[in-house]
C-alpha cells in the first residue's frame, strides 16, 4: 500500500509543469509500478486524482488526464475488470470533447484500445461510443502534428479491431475521414492516413455503400498527393522513406475499384509527365490498380493505357545496342527503372486479359517495323529513330509473348511468319509460300534488326517454357502453335544464324554477335517437346565447337562461341536434360578434351586448355572426362620428355598443370567429385616421377614446370579430404624411399657428413624433395605421416643444405604434430616433443664438445645444436645462414600454435643480432641480415606455407603475444650500446615485428613505440638496402599519426617526428616513402597549433624542395602539404 | 561604375575528359617524370572564375594548349583568353593563375602570364601588370585582393 502523501507528492510533481521532465517521468513510473505490483488499485488512484481530473484549471486538468492515460499505457498487460475498462472508456471518450485536455484523452483511448485479450478489452459498444465522440468532437487538422498522429492511430485501431461497430457509422465515418486527412502534410501522419483509406475501402466494399457515394470526395483528398514529392533524405527520428510513403499511397489508390474513374485518368496523366519519379510511381500504381480493379473496370481504359505505355517504352529506351561479350546473355541495352516498371505492367496486363494484346497486335507502329527492318541491313547504319523503333518493338513483343502461352501463340501467329519472310527464309512461289529448307543459300544480306527481333521472340518463348517448367514436371508445348511455328522454321533459322557467325562483312562483329546469340537461344529450348530437334541441337553444337577449334586465335567470335557453349552446358546441367547432355558430351566435350590432350590443333595450347576447362566445368561428368584426359596427356608428355628428351612436352605439362591450378582448383567446392579426380591426378604424377629415372630441368622452361608441379601438388593436398591426403602421402613416401633421398636419412648429423654432402642432390631428387615437402606443408593435422622421425631427419639434413621447402615442411610439421604429453591422439607415431627433440638435440658429433670452448657461459639458455650452428660456433657461413632461415620457419610453426619453445628460438635469433654474443664475437654481416629477416618470416603471413588454406594450427592473438614478449628485449638491446651494424640489424628486426602486428596493438603502445619507430626510421634510411622495411615502418608511423591516441604522444615527440619526416621527404630510393612522409607531415597539422607552429619554416623549406621532386605523385602531395602548412599562419605563402 | 556582372552570360564549354596517366605507375623507380604541359594545366584548370561558379576550363579561359613549358630551362608561359574584350577581371584571373603556379611549382621556375593576343582591349597594360614583380607583390599586399584570389583558388566541391 502506497502512502497517501507519497502518492500526492508524485501527483503534484507530475502536474507541476515547472518541474523537469525527468522528475515527472520518474513519478509517473513510480505510480505505474505500484499499480503493477498491486500496492495501489486503479480505483484508489482515480479517487485520489479526482481533483486533478475535474478541476477547472486547464493546465492541471490536462496534466492529470495525461498522467492517468500514460499510466494506463504502461499497464497494457495488467488484467482489469470489465467495469473498470468500461468506466475508463467512458471517461476518456467524454474527455475527447475537452480540447484543452485532448492529448491525455487521445493517449488514454489509444492505451485502452491496445489492451490485450486476457487483460480486459474495450467492448464493441464502448468502441462505437468512443468513435462517435472522436468523429464529432475532434477536429484533427486543427491539432499539432503529434496529436494528429495519435488521432489517426486511434482511427486506425478502431477500423482494424472494431470494424463491425464502425461499419454502422456509414457516411459519417467516411466524411470525417475526409475531413481529417484533408491537407495533411506530416509524413508520419500521412503514412497512417493512407492506411486508413485502405481500411475504409475494405470496410465498405459495396458499390452502393457509403464509400461509393463519397468516393470522388475522398479521392480528391488523397489523390492530390500523387506523385509523392518527398525530399527529406534522412530523417533519423522517424525513419520514413519516400518508398514507404509511395507504397502506402499506391495501396490506398488501388484499395477499391470504386476509385477507378478518378484514379486511372490521373495516373495516365502523370505517366505522361516528364518527371522520372512520376513515371515510375504511375507505372507501379497502375500495376496495383490493374490487379485490384479487375478486368471489367480496366477494359475501358485499354486504349489510353496502351498508347501511354508505348510512349513510355519509346522514351525510356536508349538507342545503343551492345555487341559486347558480356551482353550475350542479357538484353544488350541499358535498362532503367522506368523501363523495368513498364515491362512488368505490360506483362501484367497481357497476363490478366488477353484482349489487351489486340491493341498491341493492331498497332500501326508495330506493323511498320518490318519495313524498317528490311530497309537497313546493318544496325550501325540505321538512323537513331529506326534503331529505337526496332529495340522498343522487339522489347514490347517479347514481353507480351512471355506473359502467357496464349499471348505467345498470338504473337507468333501474327508476326513470326512475316518476320521469316523479311529475313528471306520464306520464299514466295507460284504455288504458295515455301519454307526454305535444306541447303538453300542464305541471302547475302543479313538484316540485323530482323535478327535481333527474331532472337528476342525466340528468347521470350524459351523463357516462357522455362517459366512453367518449374511448376509442372512434364511440359507439353508441342501442341501450341508457337512451338510448331518455331519447329517449322528451326532448320533454316539455324542455318541463317550459322552463316552470320561465319560472316566476314565489314560489320562482322555485329553479325557474329547476333549469330552466336541466335544459336545460343535456339540451343536453350527446354524439354523433350522442344521445337528444336536433337539433330538440329547437335548442329548448333557442331557449329560452335568448330569455331573454337578453328585456327582463328583469340578473336571476338572465339570468345562469344565459348561463352555460348558454357551457357548451353550449364543450362543442360541445371535442367537435367539427359539426351542433350549426351550430345554435348560426344560433340563438345569429347572433341575438346581429345584436342587438349593431343595438342594437335591450330590453336595455341593455353587457349585450347582454357576453352576445355571452361566448357567442362559446367557439369561433373565433363570434368571427370577432362581431368582423366589431362592426366593421360600429362603422363604421356612427361614420359615423352624423359624417354625422348622432347623439351616441348615439358612446356605442355606446365601449361596443363597451370590450367588445373588456375581454372579447376578454385571451383572445387562447386563441382562434385572434382576432389577425387584431382587426388587421382596427384597420385599419377607421383607414378610418373617414380618411373622416370633421370630428370633434369636445366633448360628453358624446366624451372616453370617444377614450380607448377609444386604449386599444384600443395593445392591438391590442401583441398583433399584427410583419407585422400593419406593416400597421397603414402604414395609419395614410397617414391622418396625408392630414391637416393632415403640414403640421406641415414646420414648422421655431423659436420663431416654434411661437408661430404656438398655435392648437390640430383635434379630428380630435388624435385622429389620439393614435391614431398609441398605435400607435408599442405597436409592437415589429422593426416598421418609415416615414419615421421626419419622424415624429420631427412628434412633437417636438407635444411642444412639450404633447401627452403624442407625448412617450411619442418615448420609445418611442428605446427601440426599432436602433443605427446596430453595423452590425446598422436597421429603419426611421433609427438611434438619427440620432433622437437630430434630437431634441437640432434647432436653434431664433431669429436670435440662445442660447449666446452673456454667461455662456457651460454647466455641464451638454449644449448641446442641448431642454435649453436646459428651462432657460428662451428660450420661455414653458408651453413650458418641456412640454419638461421630454417630455424625461423620452425619457429614460425611453433609460434602459430602458441608453443613456448618459440621463445628460445627467438632468443637465439636475437643473440645472432648482438654485437658481442655468447660466442664472444659478432656474426658475419650476412648472417646477421638473415637473422634480422628471420623476424619477418616469423611474423608475416606466408602464401606458401602455414596458412589457413594449408590447415595450419593457428592460436588466436599469437602475433600479439609474441610482440609483447620480443619488443622489450629488442628495445633494451637497442638502448644498450651496440655497434652500428648490430644496431641497424636490431632495428630491422624490430621493424619487421612492428609492421606485422595488428595496428590496434601499436596504438595501445604508441607512447613507448613512437621513439623507437622514429629511431628505426632514421637508422634504416641511411642506405637503400632496407627500403621496403623502411616503408612498412613508415606506414605504421602514419597509422599512429591519424589516431587520437597516437596524436597525444606525437605531441610530445613533435620535434623528432618532424625532423625524421623532413629527412624522409628527400629519401632517394623509394618514391612511396617520400610520398608517405609528406602525407604524414600533412597529418601532423592535426596537432595543437602551439606545438607545430615553431617548425613551420623548417617544414616549408623541406616541402619547397619536394615541389621539384622527380616523381609527379610526390609533387602533388607536396603542393597540398605546402598549402596546408602555409595557411596555419596569418600571412600567406611567402613568395 | 556599373554594378552587376561584366559578362552576364558566358558560354560554358563541356569539360575535357581528365586524361589519366597510365604510364606513371609501372615505370621504374628512378625514371624522372618531368613537369609537363598537362601537369601545369591540371594545376590551373580548376581555378574558379571570379564572377561565375565555373572553372577557367569550363569557360575556356585556359586550355591545355595554352600552356607552354620548358622544364630544362625552368620556364613556363600561360596564355589565357578572357571571355570579354573589356573584361576588367582579366588581371584578377591572371593574378590567380600566377599565384596558383607560384604555390605549385618549384622556385626555379620563371612564370610568364599573358593575355592571348587580340583577346583584350588593354592587352599590353594587362601583360605588363601581370609580369611586373613589384606590382604583383604590391597587389598581394592588398588584403581584399588576396581574399578574392584565395576564393578563386579554393578547391571546388566536385
Amino acid at each position: 500500500m502506497v502512502e497517501t502523501n507519497q502518492l500526492t507528492q508524485y501527483l503534484e510533481t507530475f502536474v507541476d509543469i515547472t518541474r523537469s521532465p525527468t522528475e515527472q517521468d520518474d513519478s509517473r513510473k513510480a505510480i505505474a509500478s505500484s499499480l503493477d505490483n498491486d500496492s495501489l488499485s486503479i480505483n484508489q488512484l482515480v479517487r485520489e486524482m479526482e481533483l486533478y481530473l475535474t478541476t477547472t484549471d486547464n493546465v492541471v486538468r490536462a496534466r492529470g488526464i495525461l498522467l492517468l492515460a500514460e499510466v494506463l499505457d504502461s499497464l497494457k498487460a495488467k488484467p482489469l475488470t470489465n467495469a473498470i475498462v468500461h468506466t475508463l472508456v467512458g471517461f476518456f471518450s467524454e474527455k475527447l470533447a475537452d480540447w484543452r485536455a485532448l492529448r491525455g484523452a487521445l493517449v488514454g483511448c489509444l492505451a485502452l484500445m491496445k489492451r490485450k485479450d486476457v487483460a480486459g478489452v474495450v467492448t464493441h459498444i464502448d468502441a462505437q461510443a468512443m468513435a462517435k465522440s472522436m468523429l464529432q468532437n475532434v477536429q484533427l487538422q486543427a491539432l499539432a502534428p503529434h496529436d494528429r498522429k495519435l488521432g489517426f492511430e486511434l482511427l486506425e485501431f478502431l477500423l482494424q479491431q472494431y470494424s463491425e461497430a464502425m461499419s454502422t457509422m456509414g457516411n459519417l465515418l467516411v466524411y470525417a475521414t475526409c475531413e481529417a486527412i484533408d491537407g495533411e502534410k506530416d509524413p508520419q501522419c500521412l503514412i497512417v492516413a493512407f492506411h486508413l483509406i485502405e481500411l475504409l475501402a475494405q470496410l465498405f466494399p459495396s458499390p452502393s455503400g457509403p464509400l461509393a457515394s463519397d468516393a470522388s470526395d475522398l479521392f480528391e483528398v488523397f489523390g492530390c498527393y500523387f506523385p509523392l514529392h518527398f525530399t527529406h533524405t534522412k530523417d533519423d527520428e522517424t525513419n520514413i522513406r519516400r518508398e514507404d510513403l509511395a507504397r502506402g499511397l499506391s495501396l490506398a489508390i488501388s484499395s477499391t475499384p470504386l476509385f477507378e474513374p478518378y484514379a486511372i485518368p490521373l495516373l495516365l496523366e502523370k505517366l505522361s509527365s516528364s518527371l522520372p519519379i512520376a513515371k515510375v510511381d504511375s507505372l507501379k500504381c497502375l500495376k496495383d490498380c490493374a490487379m485490384k480493379y479487375g478486368v471489367d473496370r480496366m477494359k475501358k481504359h485499354y486504349g489510353a493505357l496502351w498508347s501511354a505505355l508505348k510512349d513510355t517504352f519509346y522514351s525510356s529506351t536508349g538507342t545503343h545496342l551492345s555487341f559486347a561479350l558480356e551482353s550475350i546473355t542479357s538484353p544488350g541495352f541499358e535498362i532503367n527503372e522506368i523501363h523495368n516498371e513498364a515491362v512488368s505492367l505490360l506483362q501484367r496486363l497481357v497476363e490478366q486479359d488477353i484482349s489487351f494484346l489486340g491493341f498491341v497486335v493492331e498497332d500501326i507502329r508495330i506493323n511498320t517495323v518490318f519495313d524498317t527492318i528490311s530497309r537497313y541491313s546493318q544496325f550501325r547504319g540505321m538512323p537513331d529513330t529506326s534503331k529505337l523503333e526496332v529495340l522498343v518493338i522487339s522489347q514490347i513483343l517479347s514481353v507480351s509473348a512471355k506473359a502467357s502461352v496464349q499471348s505467345c501463340n498470338i504473337i507468333f501467329q501474327t508476326f513470326f511468319f512475316r518476320l521469316m519472310n523479311t529475313l528471306g527464309i520464306v520464299e514466295k512461289t507460284s504455288n504458295g509460300d515455301v519454307v526454305q529448307n535444306g541447303n538453300f543459300t542464305v541471302s547475302t544480306r543479313l538484316y540485323h534488326g530482323g535478327l535481333h527481333l527474331c532472337i528476342e521472340l525466340l528468347a521470350a518463348s524459351k523463357d516462357l517454357t522455362l517459366g512453367f517448367e518449374e511448376c509442372s514436371p512434364t511440359p507439353d508445348c508441342a501442341q501450341e502453335s508457337w512451338c510448331s511455328m518455331v519447329k517449322r522454321f528451326s532448320v533454316p533459322l539455324i542455318q541463317v544464324f550459322a552463316s552470320a557467325v561465319y560472316s566476314s562483312s565489314d560489320d562482322s562483329v555485329a553479325d557474329v554477335y547476333l549469330g552466336v546469340k541466335g544459336l545460343l537461344t535456339m540451343g536453350m529450348f527446354w524439354g523433350g517437346s522442344s521445337p528444336v530437334s536433337r539433330s538440329e541441337f547437335e548442329k548448333i553444337l557442331v557449329t560452335l565447337t568448330s569455331i573454337i577449334t578453328s585456327k582463328s586465335g583469340k578473336t571476338m567470335v572465339w570468345e562469344l562461341a565459348l561463352k555460348a557453349l558454357v551457357w548451353i552446358g550449364s543450362f543442360i546441367d541445371r535442367y537435367h536434360e539427359t539426351d542433350k547432355a549426351r550430345s554435348y558430351m560426344s560433340i563438345v566435350v569429347d572433341k575438346l578434351v581429345s584436342l587438349a590432350c593431343s595438342g594437335h590443333c591450330g590453336l595455341p595450347y593455353p587457349m585450347m586448355l582454357e576453352a576445355t576447362s571452361e566448357v567442362c566445368s559446367t557439369g561433373s561428368k565433363y570434368v571427370e572426362k577432362m581431368v582423366l584426359g589431362l592426366e593421360e596427356a600429362f603422363c604421356s608428355s612427361l614420359s615423352d620428355f624423359y624417354v625422348n628428351g622432347n623439351f616441348k612436352s615439358v612446356d605442355k605439362c606446365s601449361h596443363l598443370l597451370g590450367c588445373l591450378t588456375n581454372k579447376l582448383l578454385p571451383r572445387v567446392a562447386e563441382i562434385d567429385g572434382l576432389e577425387k579426380l584431382l587426388v587421382h591426378f596427384a597420385i599419377s604424377m607421383w607414378n610418373q616421377i617414380e618411373s622416370c629415372g633421370v630428370f633434369s630441368c636445366d633448360f628453358n622452361g624446366g624451372q616453370e614446370f617444377v614450380e607448377a608441379a609444386i604449386t599444384i601438388m600443395g593445392q591438391i593436398v590442401g583441398i583433399a579430404l584427410v583419407d585422400s591426403q593419406n593416400s597421397i602421402i603414402q604414395k609419395a613416401y614410397r617414391v622418396v624411399l625408392s630414391s637416393t633421398l632415403a640414403a640421406m636419412e641415414s646420414i648422421p648429423l655431423t659436420f663431416v657428413a654434411l661437408e661430404d654432402l656438398q655435392r648437390d642432390l640430383s635434379t630428380r631428387d630435388e624435385l622429389i624433395l620439393s614435391l614431398f615437402a609441398s605435400i607435408i606443408i599442405a597436409a592437415s593435422p589429422a593426416a598421418s605421416i609415416p615414419d615421421a622421425r626419419s622424415l624429420i631427419h631427412l628434412f633437417l639434413v636438407s635444411l642444412h643444405k639450404g633447401y627452403i621447402p624442407a625448412a617450411q615442411a619442418l615448420g609445418s610439421m611442428v605446427n601440426k604434430l599432436g602433443r605427446g604429453t596430453g595423452g590425446t591422439y598422436i597421429t603419426s607415431g611421433c609427438s611434438l616433443e619427440e620432433a622437437c627433440d630430434i630437431i634441437f638435440q640432434a647432436d653434431f658429433a664433431s669429436g670435440e664438445k662445442i660447449s666446452s670452448n673456454g667461455s662456457g657461459k651460454i647466455i641464451c639458455g638454449s644449448e641446442t645444436t641448431l642454435s649453436k650452428i646459428c651462432l657460428g660456433f662451428c660450420g661455414s657461413l653458408e651453413h650458418q645462414t641456412h640454419a638461421i632461415t630454417g630455424l625461423a620457419w620452425i619457429g614460425k610453426g611453433l609460434l602459430m600454435r602458441g608453443d613456448e619453445r618459440v621463445n628460445e628460438i627467438a632468443l637465439v635469433l636475437v643473440e645472432c643480432l648482438k654485437s658481442t654474443n655468447c660466442s664472444g664475437h659478432a656474426l658475419h654481416p650476412s648472417a646477421m641480415k638473415h637473422a634480422a629477416d628471420a623476424f619477418s618470416i616469423l611474423m608475416s603471413d606466408s602464401e606458401v606455407c602455414l596458412n589457413r588454406k594449408f590447415h595450419a594450427v593457428i592460436r588466436p592473438l599469437y602475433k600479439q603475444r609474441f610482440f609483447s614478449k620480443i619488443v622489450p628485449i629488442l628495445e633494451s638491446l637497442i638502448m644498450n650500446f651496440q655497434t652500428p651494424l648490430s644496431r641497424k640489424m636490431l632495428h630491422v628486426a624490430l621493424a619487421h615485428v612492428i609492421s606485422n602486428v595488428p595496428v590496434t596493438v601499436i596504438l595501445d603502445n604508441t607512447k613507448k613505440l613512437q621513439p623507437m619507430i622514429l629511431e628505426g626510421l632514421s637508422v634504416l634510411s641511411i642506405d637503400s638496402v632496407e627500403k621496403e622495411t623502411l616503408f612498412s615502418l613508415l606506414l605504421v608511423l602514419s597509422g599512429t599519426l591519424t589516431d587520437t591516441k597516437g596524436q597525444q604522444s606525437a605531441e610530445d615527440n613533435a620535434h623528432i617526428i618532424i625532423e625524421c619526416l623532413v629527412k624522409l621527404t628527400s629519401y632517394p630510393n623509394l618514391m612511396v616513402v617520400r610520398e608517405t612522409a609528406i602525407q604524414c607531415l600533412l597529418a601532423l597539422l592535426e596537432l595543437p597549433h602551439r606545438r607545430i607552429y615553431p617548425f613551420r619554416i623548417q617544414v616549408l623549406q623541406a616541402i619547397a624542395k619536394s615541389l621539384d621532386d622527380p616523381k609527379r605523385r610526390v609533387r602533388g602531395e607536396a603542393i597540398k602539404c605546402r598549402q596546408a602548412w602555409a595557411s596555419i599562419t596569418s600571412t600567406n605563402i611567402p613568395f | 561604375m556599373v554594378s552587376g556582372l561584366i559578362n552576364e552570360n558566358p558560354i560554358i564549354y563541356p569539360k575535357k575528359e581528365r586524361r589519366l596517366r597510365t604510364d606513371s605507375s609501372n615505370t621504374d623507380e628512378f625514371t624522372p617524370e618531368p613537369i609537363d604541359q598537362l601537369e601545369i594545366f591540371d594545376h590551373i584548370r580548376d581555378i574558379k572564375d571570379p564572377e561565375h561558379p565555373n572553372t577557367l576550363e569550363d569557360l575556356r579561359v585556359v586550355t591545355e594548349d595554352s600552356v607552354e613549358v620548358d622544364d630544362d630551362n625552368s620556364y613556363v608561359r600561360v596564355t589565357f583568353t578572357p571571355t570579354m574584350e573589356h573584361c576588367s577581371m582579366a588581371t584578377i584571373i591572371g593574378l590567380c593563375v600566377r599565384v596558383k603556379l607560384l604555390r605549385s611549382l618549384p622556385a626555379r621556375y620563371k612564370i610568364d602570364i599573358r593575355v592571348a593576343p587580340g583577346s583584350h582591349a588593354t592587352e599590353d597594360a594587362v601583360n605588363k601588370q601581370l609580369n611586373d614583380k613589384e606590382r604583383v607583390a604590391a597587389a598581394l599586399e592588398n588584403p581584399n585582393l588576396v581574399e578574392m584570389v584565395d576564393e578563386c583558388l579554393l578547391p571546388s566541391a566536385e
